[in-house]
């Protein structure tokens, strides 16, 4: 390997791949039983991380910064001006062998630019994993992003030996793709999913039948979408977002505040800031879905197309609907628990314990652990004193923002504070 | 007649050394027992001593009746908060042993009692920086082919830490030194066991020479630097988070924040 050859190439490399934000290395359960090199059980580590505070568990590169295409939003864009590396097969194993072995990293993650064709891209994508796996024996976690385009048996080939493929979508709605990515169409994006989505389940149901099927992608598929980019409402976004849940089982959907790289008009400005509280916001908003039992259009609707900033989404729910509210915390289902602004769901799950055991007071929710600053105005409990008057959502917002200013304000990158 | 003037046990430092002392205050039925390691004794003209040779078989003991009292996550915090090394701390623990044996159900999570939420407090810091050393260790490859790694964590992690690095690094010798306490574990292919080093009088833990490291070594940790600085995004910069994910006394063995 020449060092200096190398350096170059990955300076270039891992610059053009640091805007794809999925970082997770969870999920997979690829042990080390052979002596090998390497372990992805369970939880992934994050190994160090950047000054924006990102967290750093994978070696994140593309194989080239070559492209066929034009997208607007991107760096690698055919007719941006920038310096172009391709690396080697080779060259990726080894990077990726040298730095698992000094313990940086979790595994690799894997993009590319397109060049000459979706499926001469693929290949070699897939060419990297199957070589770190049957030649270096290694089983840290491997993350292949898929080529819109690339054909059925590459993709079959890739969920060999990848943990987790994803395809981003990156542009959330089909009219802003058409004009920040022309030469895209949407079905590229959509047929690798459906693939992996039907090999996993097959794996799924042969898994149970012959117990030597080999493992197929076991940390699932994801998407990543920028935001902000194409002019979109937030409740496109998570409509979309909702889709591809419900539809592809993905197991994320990672949302990008769109940074400003270029002078098209098309596009905010360079300069223009990243909006990382509304990238919060999102994030907030996919939890609710995910874990708290929230319908999609209960949260965003053609009444209510955006998600408010000064507020979270819970919250902002909860002020819509008060009608929903006081929640008697000794008799409510854990549905309703769950959708009272400030309980998280271990508290949820804590007062639901607790109170077999005694009708609960503000002072057994405190000692809990819950943080009453928000919820006290949505609930009641075995006390005569209730902080509720009659108050309409406008003056419950101040009154609650008055309160909580400071941890609005520490509203920072989607890793902090997602959980309300 | 028991003794009732305070009795200091003094022992090795060890897990079972600690276990042996808990066995002979029961064994000698001693009032005012104080556990203390030998390094960190003093001679007091008020209480009498005893030196505790460890005992496998008595520690042992000890261990399985612990086991039957507390529930398995009792029983780690335990051995978690016994590496904290804090001062004193043999006594925290006797005190929780003692409450445990006495009672008739697991006493792991009364949280009101003193002794059990300090406990479980200074356990919860050790395992917080196991999970650390787990992310920030960083191996070097010498030039006898042995990945390396120094370390000054605040608390004896590594006996916590052995078990993952071996199922990770199954095919590499590596050995993690504590430079703190002076001692480390080594990987043989084979087993892990523990070894102290007489390191070279011009052995630099931080920076990495030739004169030990193999020649690629230096090459790697710029390219991971390298690496390290592509993928930040200035734009989004947010130094105030960063230094709560890797806290400064850290950086030091961090190879990509040797610049
Ligand atoms: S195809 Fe991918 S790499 Fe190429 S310009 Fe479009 S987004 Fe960028």
């Amino acid at each position: 390997m020449s060092f200096e050859r190398t350096q170059e190439k990955l300076k270039i490399l891992a610059d053009a791949a640091k805007y794809d934000v999925s970082c997770s290395s969870s999920g997979s359960k690829r042990s080390n039983k052979t002596k090998g090199l390497g372990d992805a059980t369970g939880m992934g580590i994050c190994h160090s991380y950047t000054e924006d505070g990102r967290c750093v568990s994978l070696l994140k590169i593309l194989l080239t910064n070559y492209c066929i295409f034009d997208c607007a939003y991107c760096v690698t864009r055919k007719s941006n001006d920038i310096k172009r590396a391709a690396f080697q097969v080779q060259e990726v194993v080894d990077l990726t062998i040298n730095f698992y072995r000094r313990n940086y990293i979790e595994g690799l993650f894997l993009s590319s630019g397109i060049f000459k064709s979706a499926d001469y891209t693929m290949e070699r994508l897939v060419a990297v994993a199957k070589k770190l796996r049957l030649e270096e024996n290694f089983n840290g976690y491997i993350h292949l992003k898929s080529i819109p385009g690339a054909s059925d048996e590459l993709m079959k080939e890739a969920g060999l030996y990848a943990d987790r493929l994803s395809v981003n979508i990156e542009i959330p709605t089909k009219e802003g793709l058409k004009l920040l990515a022309p030469e895209k169409n949407r079905e590229d994006f959509l047929k690798p999913m459906i693939k992996v989505k039907n090999e996993i389940i097959q794996y799924k149901s042969e898994k149970n039948i012959i117990k030597s099927t080999p493992k197929f992608a076991p940390a699932g598929q994801s998407t990543q979408m920028i935001i902000g980019a194409s002019g979109e409402t937030d409740q496109q976004i998570m409509w979309t977002s909702n889709y591809f849940y419900k539809k592809f089982n993905l197991k994320r959907v990672y949302y990008s505040g769109y940074i400003p790289i270029s002078y098209d008009s098309r596009l905010p400005q360079i300069g223009t800031e990243v909006p990382m509280l509304r990238e919060n916001r999102l994030y907030q908003t996919d939890w609710l879905m995910r874990f708290y039992g929230f319908d999609v259009n209960e949260i965003l609707n053609n009444d209510h197309q955006n998600l408010d900033l000064d507020v979270d989404p819970k919250l902002g729910w909860a002020l819509r609907n008060l009608d929903q509210f006081p929640v008697d915390i000794n008799k409510a289902d854990k549905r309703m628990l769950a959708r009272v602004p400030g309980l998280g769901m271990k508290s949820v799950y804590k007062i639901i314990e607790a109170r077999r055991f005694r009708r609960l007071n503000w002072e057994h929710i405190q000692r809990m652990g819950v943080a009453l600053n928000r919820a006290k105005y949505f609930l009641i409990c075995e006390s005569r004193d209730f902080e509720r008057r009659d108050l309409t959502g406008i003056q419950l917002k101040s009154l609650i923002l008055q309160n909580t200013q400071s941890k609005y304000r520490n509203s920072l990158g989607p890793q902090l504070n997602l959980f309300t | 007649m028991p003794i009732t003037e305070e009795t200091y046990l003094i022992y090795d430092g060890s897990f079972e050394g600690f276990l042996t002392c808990v066995f002979e205050v029961y064994n000698l039925k001693l009032a005012q027992p104080k556990i203390i390691r030998k390094s960190a004794f003093q001679e007091s003209f008020f209480a009498s001593n005893l030196e505790i040779r460890t005992d496998p078989d008595k520690a042992e003991r000890v261990w399985n009746t612990i086991k039957k009292k507390t529930t398995l996550r009792g029983k780690s915090r335990l051995y978690y908060a016994f590496l904290s090394g804090k001062v004193e701390v043999e006594n925290l623990l006797l005190n929780y042993i003692q409450y445990a044996l006495k009672s008739t159900s697991p006493i792991d999570s009364n949280f009101s009692n003193p002794t059990v939420l300090t406990v479980s407090q200074i356990a919860k810091s050790v395992g917080r920086e196991k999970h650390r050393m787990e992310a920030f260790v960083r191996f070097r490859l010498t030039q006898d082919n042995i990945y390396f790694a120094t370390i000054e964590p605040d608390f004896d992690v590594l006996p916590l830490i052995t078990k993952h690095f071996k199922s990770r690094y199954a095919d590499q010798k590596w050995i993690i030194y504590d430079l703190s306490r002076n001692y480390g574990i080594y990987y043989n292919l084979q087993t892990v066991e523990t070894i102290t080093l007489e390191l070279p009088s011009n052995f630099d833990p931080v920076h990495t020479s030739d004169e030990f490291f193999s020649p690629d070594e230096m090459e790697f940790q710029k390219l991971w630097q390298d690496y390290f600085k592509s993928t930040n995004i200035p734009s989004r910069k947010n130094l105030k988070l960063h230094i709560q994910h890797i806290p400064k006394r850290y950086w030091k063995y961090l190879s990509e924040k040797q610049v």
